[in-house]
């Protein structure tokens, strides 16, 4: 049997997920949609459970909230685990009463209860499945209580379809509207085989996907027309308010005799005193800056270069094993060079790197399910709405100075695809930290007197590009309506360590199938290209290799930038790897024996302004492949994500040719 | 009045919701509609947007959508629902 999990946002419904299936979890997209799709066997049973989007309402406006229709108009589950955050009922309920229309199987997981119970609260659970016609667990995601009960009475309903034994809460006009329109389409409902409860509801709230899928003759369209306009006008008020209201005050009622609580529970009441701190009008933004400036330090900073060392000294250890057995073997020279250069070398390089997007990983994962971010979006939101994105948008960008490919990862958090996509095209621009070691050679090379400045330079630039282009991007491509700001602020709550566990073991799972996938055929590529030339032979040094003419050819384009060299332009061209191979490259091409011969060799080919210009041009081009990778992935489409990066580079000579010649004036 | 001109700590009745398509549902959807208490917690640091507290939850919303909600001042401080 098929179970949908489905609630609101920030209900403990992933917690719960986690509990229910353990490990056994497959993620990926629902189709045609980049919305996430989970699911998993649910422990002890032969049952699956899909893990739906969160959402508030069953609406079409968001893309979430199509997904969770579509999906259960048209895949029919075998039931519905509502998952309904007993701290804040009245407003999940709402949902509830949407999710009873469909006519499935349906049990109600009333979670956070021991937060109700241990503020002195209770709930009557029995009078609550009584009026509502289902089965009410009362469970505790986080600490593993009532799960079981939560199952068997899921499977009960399941097998035997148990539907929901009431439909009714409305009175008076909207009930005797939904019921006339009940009546006048239940032929059309049932040959699409749509509940028509939900239908006749959907109609009265002047849903257009509804009245399409139905295909209503006119007759019907002005029958419909007369029964609401009837009803708006016995009521005084129009049809999407007069549903809302209906729910809510069948919610009010039923709460009121079932409901006992503090108006507040101590949780709440704790999230009020920490959010005096964390939203506070002068000490919000500093205490902002100070808990990002911690979560980089202890990522790139001591603990995650820590690790990567570490990670990066046991590849260096397997290779040489590797490479150690190769030899004892006796392989071909050329297949050698292939595994250990090509292969073991980029894959090895990209690998380094896991370490440190699992802390990254760890201290997001920890800021998003305690209810942070949700602040950081508040407080930040002013600022990003002037680029027509919303306050959600920032915790992406900000990762982007760390690594674009968790960044562009983490916007799924996004809930509005529009600004979901624009804050991925946004975020490379970011530079990211592999791009530290570029700048940090140039600038002890060519303005050692001036270094800190030029860094602090290039930062800021890359943050005014995407800026203007941000505000390019909102009156071109991305002029559609935004979604509307308005968010939930979820009480704070210490995530379980098994729910961040379980995310970070994700996101491995992710980055190192990247690895062996995409990275795996892209250092094969490249190393091709700089071993043979050709006519492939293979090259004893590398300035007569492929890879070199490809530099040489495309070198001309650089010109104009004042650094025509095609050593500096195969540089940009293996950087596309990972933004530090344009260091590694730079040395082998120009064959310096340390870093004194570097500097001289740098200084043949570059000019100061013209190291600066190549500088820009390393901040604001492509990414790299694992980035074009991640970026490919959310937007579902090879060609766009090609665009996005075509783009970019675009912009990135642009903005160099500028900077150049501005420099030459001085 | 509207909810963005509600002092910060005050609370209101609301007696309209206005606005169109996305929004409007939205707001219905969230709790926000006629005859529910709400109540301004805060503004944010910026000045932009604020944080409001119905159906025993918070909530943030931008003053341009908050403009769209007419409300009845209730008088004295909110405390008790």
């Amino acid at each position: 049997m098929i179970f949908a999990l489905i609630g609101n946002q920030n209900c403990g419904k992933t917690t719960l997920f986690n509990q229910l299936t353990g490990s056994n979890q497959h993620v990926g997209n629902f189709p045609g949609v980049t919305v996430e799709k989970k699911e998993g066997r649910i422990r002890r049973t032969d049952s699956t459970v899909v893990d739906l989007p969160g959402i508030y309402s069953l609406s079409p406006y968001t893309a979430e909230e199509v997904v969770t229709r579509d999906f259960l108009l048209k895949e029919k589950p075998d039931g519905i685990i509502n998952i309904v955050d007993a701290t804040n009922i009245e407003r999940n309920l709402y949902l509830t009463l949407q999710l009873m229309e469909l006519q499935l199987p349906m049990v109600l997981a009333l979670n956070m209860m021991d937060e109700v119970t241990s503020s002195g609260g209770s709930i009557d659970v029995q009078r609550l499945a009584q009026d509502l016609g289902i089965p009410v667990v009362p469970i505790s995601a986080s600490k593993n209580e009532g799960i079981s009960e939560l199952v068997d009475q899921a499977l009960r309903v399941g097998e035997q379809h148990i539907l929901p034994a009431r439909l009714d809460f409305c009175t008076g006009e909207v009930h005797r509207a939904i019921h006339g329109i009940a009546h006048l389409i239940e032929d059309h409902a049932q040959a699409i085989k749509m509940p028509v409860r939900f239908a006749a509801t959907k109609l009265v709230e002047d849903d257009q996907p509804t009245i399409e899928a139905l295909h209503l003759n006119q007759n019907e369209l002005e029958t419909l027309v007369h029964i609401t306009t009837e009803m708006e006008q016995a009521l005084g008020t129009d049809r999407e308010a007069a549903l809302a209201d209906m729910r809510y005050t069948y919610i009010e009622k039923l709460t009121r005799d079932t409901v006992h609580k503090p108006q507040e529970t101590r949780e709440q009441q704790r999230s009020v005193k920490i959010d005096n701190l964390l939203t506070h009008p002068v000490w919000a933004i500093p205490l902002f800056l100070l808990i990002m400036s911690l979560v980089f330090w202890f990522t790139f900073g001591v603990f995650g270069s820590f690790l990567s060392d570490l990670m990066a000294l046991a590849v260096d250890q397997v290779t040489a094993l590797v490479d150690a057995g190769l030899t004892a073997y006796g392989i071909n020279p050329v297949l050698q060079s292939l595994i250990i250069n090509g292969i073991f070398a980029g894959v090895g390089s990209v690998l380094s790197f896991l370490p440190t997007i699992l802390i990254l990983f760890f201290f997001l994962s920890l800021l998003e399910d305690s209810g942070y971010m949700a602040r950081v979006a508040f407080v930040m939101d002013k600022l990003l709405r002037k680029i027509g994105l919303s306050g959600k948008s920032f915790v992406p960008m900000l990762i982007g100075f760390g690594c674009t490919v968790p960044a562009v990862m983490s916007s799924r958090t996004l809930s509005s695809e529009r600004d979901r996509k624009m804050t991925i095209i946004l975020t490379p621009f970011m530079s990211c930290s592999a791009k530290l070691p570029v700048y940090g050679l140039f600038t002890s090379v060519f303005f050692p007197d001036n270094a800190a400045l030029v860094m602090i330079f290039l930062y800021l630039l890359g943050m005014v590009v995407a800026i203007l282009y941000g505000l390019a991007l909102k009156s071109t491509l991305f002029r559609g309506q935004p979604i509307p700001f308005v968010m939930e602020l979820p009480a704070y709550r210490l995530p379980s360590a098994k729910t961040i566990a379980l995310h970070m073991w994700d996101k491995a799972k992710d980055f190192i199938h990247k690895a062996f996938t995409v990275i795996f055929v892209a250092t094969i590529v490249i190393w091709v290209l700089q071993s043979f030339d050709t006519r492939f032979n293979v090259v004893e040094d590398s300035a007569h290799s492929m890879l070199a003419m490809l530099g040489s050819l495309i070198a001309p384009i650089f010109a104009p930038l004042g650094f025509g060299n095609w050593m500096a332009s195969t540089a940009l061209v293996t950087g596309l790897t990972a933004k530090e191979a344009v260091v590694s490259t730079l040395t082998v091409l120009t064959g310096a024996a340390d870093s004194a011969g570097l500097a001289v060799a740098l200084g043949e080919i570059f000019a100061p302004k013209a190291a600066l210009a190549f500088l820009v041009f390393t901040l604001l081009y492509m990414p790299c492949v694992a980035a074009f990778a991640a970026i490919r992935r959310e937007y579902g489409s090879g060609i766009k994500a090609t665009g996005i990066m075509a783009t970019q580079t675009v912009i990135a000579w642009c903005v160099a040719f500028c900077v150049y010649h501005l420099a030459l004036l001085f | 009045m509207t909810l963005d001109q509600l002092k910060t700590g005050s609370a209101g009745i609301i007696t309209t919701v206005g606005g169109s398509g996305v929004l409007r549902r939205r707001l219905l959807d969230m709790g926000l509609t006629p005859k529910t208490r709400v109540m301004v917690r805060k503004v944010a640091p910026m000045g932009d947007p604020i944080e409001i507290y119905l159906r025993s939850y918070e909530l943030t919303l931008r003053k341009e959508e908050a403009s769209k909600i007419t409300v009845e001042p209730v008088d004295g401080k909110e405390e008790r629902k």
